[in-house]
């Protein structure tokens, strides 16, 4: 019963350090998958004074992705019955060309500051409206959530980490005297805790387990999917290959380091 | 006569300015059965456990089935333990293991197959009148029942030498006489050196034994 609970202990610790750690990789997911969302809704708007091609756009910088002229049909339409024709149509010659642009990704604040200042540098360029405050503030809230969320995952970390430590001496203890005793007889330290080793990739095995099971039922039940969606959100929380592999690996590093602490650290009684 | 352990000047102490065991000079013939005695704190454990590597030589030259013990590496000093039987006062079992596999421990470790085991543990069980107890753990067992078990698994992988530390100090006179039998059935039978610390030697022994004593840290050959 003992022996249970210190188990369910380090199950439970290293299935917090597994999910702190997930819980870290699908926020950082999500916060790309609303930053390519954002991207798609997000243009700076460039006034000329001439007529650009695409290819010229995508030249002035490697940020740019495409580019479409904005029509003012529209605006004089309106016109229409406040100005006489000759009048509109030479507004029409004087009325500058307006582009919207479309980026490869979303850019940092300072990444629009130099773009802006890459546009602006051609003469025939005579306005760049990035729409700066409101993109900085949508950033600004991103990066807090971000930062809030790494802030959490580490604390939960480290507090998991001193739980851990703490198995680990009971650990020192509980299997000191088997230990002893093997070595009494002459067995060589891989053979005196091959006990260890087997339970702790045991227990590692089932924490990563443990840890597929719920985001499994996380994904079947869309738990977290569907809220997402619903802000225009796709993303994978839990890559039932990749991030198994990853937690697993994880999990097996820090308790087979635990275990040769243990082993590295026992001193046979005399 | 070949000797299973040599001792010349040794000096054991666990700190340096306090002598345990002071210059002492005696062999121990293979074959032989032999008792070490004391008063308490005199040093007779301190001794045997230099003879399985648990103490190093603070001064002198020990050499056990052949092996020097100044400065054993572990490797050297796992190959001398997987031929020394040891029992302790205290038993030393493996709580959480059954009776059956506690016996196996000393073959486990020296890698016989299940098989081969498996039949020496039961002949060993048998011997001890313990085979009905296989299945149990030692904690189910009484004192005299768990040194029975002790004796059986330091018999179990036909060792050299059986170190025993007060094997019956916390028995009553039945089991302590069936330990004592043990004992020199192991020597008679098996040809096995036995040396016993204890603080006193039981009457009515059937072989011939050599008695050294601990004083004041020198031992004495007492005739």
């Amino acid at each position: 019963m003992k022996s249970l609970k210190n188990h369910i202990s380090l199950i439970i610790a290293l299935f917090t350090v597994l999910a702190s750690v997930q819980i870290y990789v699908a926020v950082d997911r999500t916060i790309a998958a609303y930053e390519s969302h954002l991207k798609n809704d997000y243009s700076v708007i460039v006034v000329a004074n001439k007529t650009f091609t695409p290819q010229e756009f995508k030249t002035m910088s490697s940020m740019i992705e495409r580019s479409e002229p904005i029509s003012t049909a529209q605006v004089l339409e309106r016109l229409k019955g406040e100005m006489s024709e000759k009048n509109l149509a030479l507004l029409k010659l004087t009325l500058p060309k307006f582009y919207r642009i479309y980026l490869n990704r979303f850019p940092t604040p300072h990444e629009i500051n130099g773009l802006q200042k890459k546009l602006q540098k051609n003469s025939s360029i005579e306005r760049v409206e990035g729409f700066s405050q409101t993109h900085d503030t949508v950033y600004k809230l991103m990066l807090l959530f971000k930062d809030v969320v790494q802030v959490f995952s580490i604390a939960i970390a480290a507090v998991t980490s001193l739980l851990i430590l703490k198995e680990m001496r009971l650990w020192q203890f509980q299997h000191a005297e088997r230990m002893n005793i093997m070595a009494l007889f002459g067995a060589p330290v891989w053979l005196r805790s091959a006990v260890l080793f087997r339970l702790a990739i045991v227990d590692a095995m089932i924490a990563t387990l443990i840890l597929c099971f719920s985001f499994f039922i996380i994904d079947y039940y869309a738990i977290l999917t569907l809220p997402l969606k619903e802000i225009g959100i796709s993303v994978q929380l839990f890559n039932f290959v990749n991030d198994a592999l990853r937690s697993l690996a994880i999990s097996l590093g820090i308790s087979i380091a635990l275990t040769f602490t243990i082993v590295m650290f026992h001193r046979e009684e005399e | 006569m070949d000797k299973v352990i040599v001792a010349e000047n040794l000096s054991l102490s666990y700190k340096e300015f306090e002598t345990i065991i002071s210059k002492a000079t005696f062999s121990i013939d293979a074959g032989s059965f032999v008792f070490i005695t004391g008063a308490s704190g005199s040093g007779k454990s301190t001794l045997l456990k230099s003879f399985y590597g648990a103490i190093e030589p603070r001064q002198g030259q020990l050499s056990v089935g052949g092996v020097k013990m100044n400065h054993i590496g572990t490797s050297k000093l796992n190959f001398l333990r997987r031929h020394i039987g040891i029992v302790f006062q205290d038993y030393k079992l493996i709580k959480e293991w059954t009776i059956e596999k506690n016996v196996m421990l000393p073959l486990i470790i020296s890698g016989y197959t299940s098989d081969v085991s498996g039949a020496q543990v039961q002949k060993l069980l048998a011997h001890v009148k313990l085979t009905h107890q296989a299945g149990k753990y030692p904690p189910e067992l009484s004192g005299g029942e768990q040194q029975r078990v002790a004796m059986a698994r330091a018999l179990a992988h036909n060792p050299i030498l059986i170190l025993a530390d007060e094997p019956t100090g916390n028995l009553d006179e039945y089991s302590s006489s069936v330990i004592w039998s043990l004992l020199e059935g192991a020597n008679t039978q098996l040809k096995t050196t036995v040396v016993v610390v204890t603080h006193h030697i039981p009457e009515g022994l059937k072989v011939p034994y050599k008695h050294y004593h601990i004083e004041f840290g020198t031992i004495n050959e007492i005739a």
